[in-house]
């Protein structure tokens, strides 16, 4: 499985790709294939303001629903738009089309807790 | 210690994600996934490990009164070579299990749900009156359904029996793929199809066989969850969701298999009276009008948000690409058309209720 070293994860199986106070958020490949076909993506509108760990929306696949966590405390800036057409791109693409919402920072030394992609292979073994 | 099937590990060399289901590690899906194997089922074929299921021999000259005392249907109308749907019901209406009976010449085959299978033993052999054998055959027992539009074509060049005259619930005893093996034309998914019974020594080159035999017409192997996605767009109940000891059969739809007229049996009484006081829920499908996925126990409410019922098996279907649910309603709310709504999360998901199937082919 596929865990780019440039990204931060979280035990939720969320990543966060950091750039200055801002960040994108979706969720890790091993998420995607414990949820298997992935049918809707819902997640809070634009603007919305979030605390670490809250949830940020919900993920429908065939068999299961699940929770989205945020990484880190931030306001939404833009959520990805496509997945209301095509969820399925968090399937095949989870870490570049399957991005779900782009965020700023509320507190940027949150980020220190977030796990590498090492620590996070090693969780999900 | 979970049990494993005689295919199991031709499930994880073909790359199955393997899940517990009823005390079973049983392939979910392999690599292409829930929604691919239910659209390979319903435009081609999928092979079905299914040999969870129990299969219990009732032998013995009362065999059939036996049976009749004990299920819903009317085993007296079975001939051999024909299977009937059928149920076992407590004193009080519960279900206990829903199975299908074989008639073979001389006993009768019992097949019953993986979870249920020693609950049943015990409640058959508490129930035991005149000559008859009871014999648990589901571990020598390999069960593979193939099902599609194309199960047919693909299966007639491996055995001498002509498929074409195997009527729906009937099933011949015969060679296929150089095994000795009851053909039976049933299935689980509203595809046509048939399901396989034979030895579990054979499992390995049954299998093989099969899929070799298929790669022509895409027959690829499917798992259990787009069986039950198949199912659910048929709105064939599933034990533990849709029925249950605290569901009754007339509830559930299935009048159809409760025949008052042939007797007593198990849970008649209690099924007469209420059916003279008139069903209080019934069983029926809600398509959503929205993006929403219903699931097993979420509220079901009219538009206002009134509770007037829970769904029982939810999910999304993959041919109407929209969420739907089976759901027991108050009677009032039950009927064709009426709009109710589904609670997800925070909100009402507005929708239909429409009679079973989902599908109308």
């Amino acid at each position: 499985m596929n865990f780019p070293s440039e990204l931060k994860y979280t035990k939720d199986h969320e990543w966060i790709r950091l750039e200055g106070d801002t960040g994108v958020v979706g969720i890790t490949e091993f998420a995607q294939q414990e949820l298997g076909d992935i049918i809707y993506v819902d997640l809070k509108p634009a603007g919305s303001q979030i605390s670490e760990h809250a949830i940020f929306g919900t993920i429908e696949a065939v068999k299961t629903v699940s929770d989205l966590f945020m990484p880190v405390s931030g306001t939404i800036l833009e959520v990805n738009e496509n997945l209301a057409s095509d969820a399925s791109v968090v399937n095949s693409d989870p870490y570049g089309k399957g991005w779900m919402v782009k965020i700023r920072l509320t507190n940027p030394s949150q980020a220190a807790q977030l796990l590498s992609a090492a620590d996070y292979q090693t969780l999900v073994g | 210690m979970l049990k494993k099937t005689p295919f199991h590990h031709l499930h994880l060399a073909a790359g199955a994600k393997m899940v517990e289901f009823g005390g079973w590690d049983m392939p979910v899906q392999y690599k292409n996934g829930i929604v691919y194997e239910h659209h390979l089922v319903r435009t081609k074929a999928g092979i079905f490990d299914v040999s969870h299921m129990g299969e219990i021999e009732v032998k013995g000259k009362d065999a059939e009164s036996f049976l009749n005392r004990i299920s819903t249907n009317d085993v007296t109308k079975l001939v051999p070579g024909k299977a009937q749907y059928t149920a076992m019901c407590y004193e009080d209406g519960g279900i206990v299990d829903d199975m299908i009976i074989y008639k073979l010449p001389h006993y009768f085959m019992v097949v019953v749900n993986a979870s249920n299978k020693d609950k049943d033993f015990d409640w058959m052999k508490k129930h035991l009156a005149g000559d008859v054998q009871l014999r648990d055959e589901s571990d020598e027992t390999a069960l593979l359904a193939v099902q599609g539009p194309l199960a047919e074509q693909i299966l007639q060049p491996l055995t001498p029996e002509n498929l074409a005259e195997i009527p729906y619930y009937g099933f011949v005893t015969g060679k296929l793929a150089g095994t000795d093996m009851y053909i039976s034309r049933t299935g689980y998914t509203g595809e046509p199809g048939f399901e396989l019974y034979f030895y579990t020594d054979h499992a390995e080159s049954v299998w093989n066989t099969l899929l070799e035999a298929g790669k022509p017409f895409g027959l690829e192997p499917v798992g259990l969850g787009c069986r039950d996605t198949l199912r659910t767009e048929m709105g064939y109940a599933l034990y533990g969701n849709d029925i249950g000891r605290d569901r009754n059969p007339l509830e559930a739809g299935l009048g159809w298999i409760t025949k008052f007229d042939k007797g007593e049996f198990n849970g008649r009484s209690a099924l007469a009276a209420l059916k003279e006081s008139g069903l209080k829920k019934r069983l029926m499908g809600i398509v959503l009008d929205e993006k929403a996925i219903p699931r097993g126990h979420y509220e079901v409410t009219t538009l206002e948000g009134t509770p007037i019922g829970e769904v029982t098996s939810g999910t999304f279907s993959p041919t109407l690409e929209k969420g739907i649910a089976m759901a027991y309603l108050e009677t009032p709310y039950a009927k064709e058309g009426n709009r109710v709504g589904i609670r997800i999360r925070n909100s009402v998901q507005p929708g239909t209720v429409v009679r079973f199937p989902f599908l109308k082919k």
